[in-house]
């Protein structure tokens, strides 16, 4: 890890009408680190995460984020076409469902191309071969490059959308629950898979999610949510191991044993 | 009824109209239309909205090509009216009969006689020159609606530049069946700068937009949106380096006139599976029949007999 962080959010806003979504939210986010966001669902953790991906106009705040050449740029105030361009190449975003980050009516092969075409790709050969190395790199079987994404089970929907994020080998990838509805032997599968390919491509990562067994597996760094704002933030075992703030001793205590 | 005399009256003694204007729209229209007909030629490919009138037939069946016809018309002007290359189908045969009555302007079926063209999904096989104009009717203009159902990203999409999903189409395409299979509509890039529909001609058809000497305009009347590809412009159909852009073949040449250049219609003859292949585009085939061209089903041409 360097000294400087890649992303640094300050006090950022988001409100819906009088619904306050984001309070003031501040974090730093360095260079291959994973940082686990958790709360109960309305927490405004889905909500921070669009913020960030500018896929939700922000209130107030910053969002400072270190390009690859060095410079920063405040997202918050940057162009539609820069914001546009960075999300398609240096961000990646994993969406909960599939469905919504994939393209349904194209194959896996032009799923993972895209980014690259939108990049001015333009040689078939070329991109079916990245298509097929990507498909190796998530564990999918290459032969299926041509299959149709409604026909690949749940798991590999989610394999598939990592795959089509990580082709133009992005700094930053943002996922929003990654194994919700998953069954839990599919999401350990796929929790070892992020796993390495967070420490193989050196990827910063913020994670959303409302498991703590999963946050604790992924995640360097956690951030509570609640109502809006960040009430406790710390290594990820300190804080679940010995929870400061009342609200994250009632999470940790919620969780069900086996 | 009265409607269908006042039709009749008009068509009697154009020029004296005394319930239509000129060409069927009111000079108030013409002009938006020419404006924004002005407003396409200044930045090719880019759809510029106009304010779309109801015309006296349905959506779809030309409404568009019709309103921009009917802007730039002049009383000057030789109108030719072709559907699917022919001029002499139900389509071309009404809207070419529509304008007779509404401007008495002459008409032609011959495209070296026309300075006025309106199609519906061909470009005439004969080179176009300077003084003429191409009227295209177009159904949908949005290249990327099949991609992207939002109109205001679509927008976005075009102001950025961000084409990148239409390759993805393409892609598929050849992922599929091994080939670009996209046949008709052809996705092009005008001038460099705007991903463009035109309408669905046949890709035979693309290559001729390409620095084409005639002004070529695009009406969509039902998505209310005019384009254009002015004289002399860059139109690039979209393609992969390893999978170049490329026309469709016939395995013969046209039954009646033997030409092996034109768009062939292929035409099923019976029920054992015999068939014929002939020019879509009739004047140039009747063109070349005259010029003694012979194929190997053509009956033994006399004057005359073509008309």
């Amino acid at each position: 890890m360097t000294d400087i962080p890649l992303l640094e959010v300050e006090k950022l806003r988001k409100s819906f009408g009088r619904q306050i979504a984001c309070r003031d939210v501040t974090f730093e986010l360095w260079p291959g680190e994973v940082l686990g966001i958790v709360g109960e669902s309305g927490s405004g953790k889905s909500t921070l995460l669009n913020c960030l991906a500018s896929r939700l106009p922000v209130d107030a705040g910053a969002i400072r984020y270190r390009l690859a050449g060095g410079d920063s740029v405040d997202l918050v105030a940057a162009s539609e076409a820069q914001k546009r361009h960075l999300m398609r190449t240096e961000w990646g975003f994993v969406q909960q469902h599939a469905r919504d980050g994939l393209r349904m009516d194209f194959s896996a092969g032009a799923n993972i191309g895209e980014r690259l075409m939108a990049l001015g790709g333009r040689h078939y050969g070329d991109l079916r071969q990245a298509a097929l190395d990507w498909m190796t790199a998530v564990e999918m079987p290459p032969d299926r490059v041509d299959d149709l994404p409604r026909v690949f089970s749940g798991g590999m929907q989610q394999r598939l959308q990592i795959a089509r994020n990580l082709v133009t080998r992005p700094r930053i990838v943002l996922m929003d629950e990654p194994t919700g509805g998953l069954d839990v032997s599919v999401q350990a599968r796929l929790l070892d898979l992020i796993r390495r390919l967070v420490q193989d491509y050196h990827l910063a990562v913020i994670i959303v999610t409302h498991d703590l067994g999963v946050a604790r597996l992924l995640a360097d760094r956690l951030m509570v949510m609640r109502h809006g704002e960040v009430v406790e933030t710390g290594l990820t075992d300190q804080l679940l191991d010995d929870p400061q703030h009342a609200y994250t001793q009632l999470l940790v205590s919620s969780v069900l044993g086996v | 009824m009265t409607l269908q005399r006042s039709f009749t009256a008009t068509a009697r003694q154009a020029g004296d109209l005394a319930d239509y204007n000129f060409a069927f729209l009111d000079e108030q229209t013409k002009r938006m239309i020419r404006r924004a007909i002005l407003k396409a030629v200044a930045i090719p490919g880019y759809q510029v909205p106009f304010g779309s009138r109801e015309m006296p037939l349905p959506y779809g069946w030309g409404t568009g090509g019709m309103q921009v016809t009917a802007a730039v018309i002049g009383s000057g002007d030789v109108l030719k009216v072709i559907d699917q290359g022919a001029d002499d189908t139900t389509n071309a045969v009404s809207i070419r009969r529509f304008f007779q009555r509404m401007t008495g302007v002459a008409t032609t079926e011959k495209t070296r006689e026309a300075t006025l063209i309106q199609t519906r999904h061909r470009v005439p096989e004969t080179p176009l020159s300077e003084n003429q104009i191409l009227v295209y009717q177009v159904p949908i203009p949005e290249p990327l609606r099949w991609l992207e159902p939002r109109e205001s990203e679509t927008r976005k999409m075009h102001g950025l530049s961000e084409y990148g999903v239409m390759h993805v189409k393409l892609y598929e395409d050849i992922s599929r069946h091994g080939h670009i299979s996209t046949a008709y509509d052809y996705p092009v890039m005008v001038n460099g700068r705007y991903l463009m529909r035109c309408s669905p001609i046949p890709k035979f058809d693309t290559p001729k937009l390409h620095m084409n000497a005639a002004l070529q305009l695009f009406g969509a009347g039902r998505e209310k949106r005019i384009y254009a590809v002015p004289p002399y412009t860059e139109v690039k159909p979209l393609d992969f380096e390893d999978h170049p852009f490329q026309i469709e073949r016939w395995p013969q040449t046209c039954a009646l006139c033997d030409a092996s250049d034109s768009f062939l219609d292929e035409v099923i003859l019976d029920d054992a599976g015999s068939r014929m292949f002939v020019c879509s585009d009739t004047d140039y085939c009747h063109g070349r029949q005259q010029a003694g061209h012979h194929g190997r089903m053509a009956a033994p041409y006399r004057e005359g007999a073509a008309e």
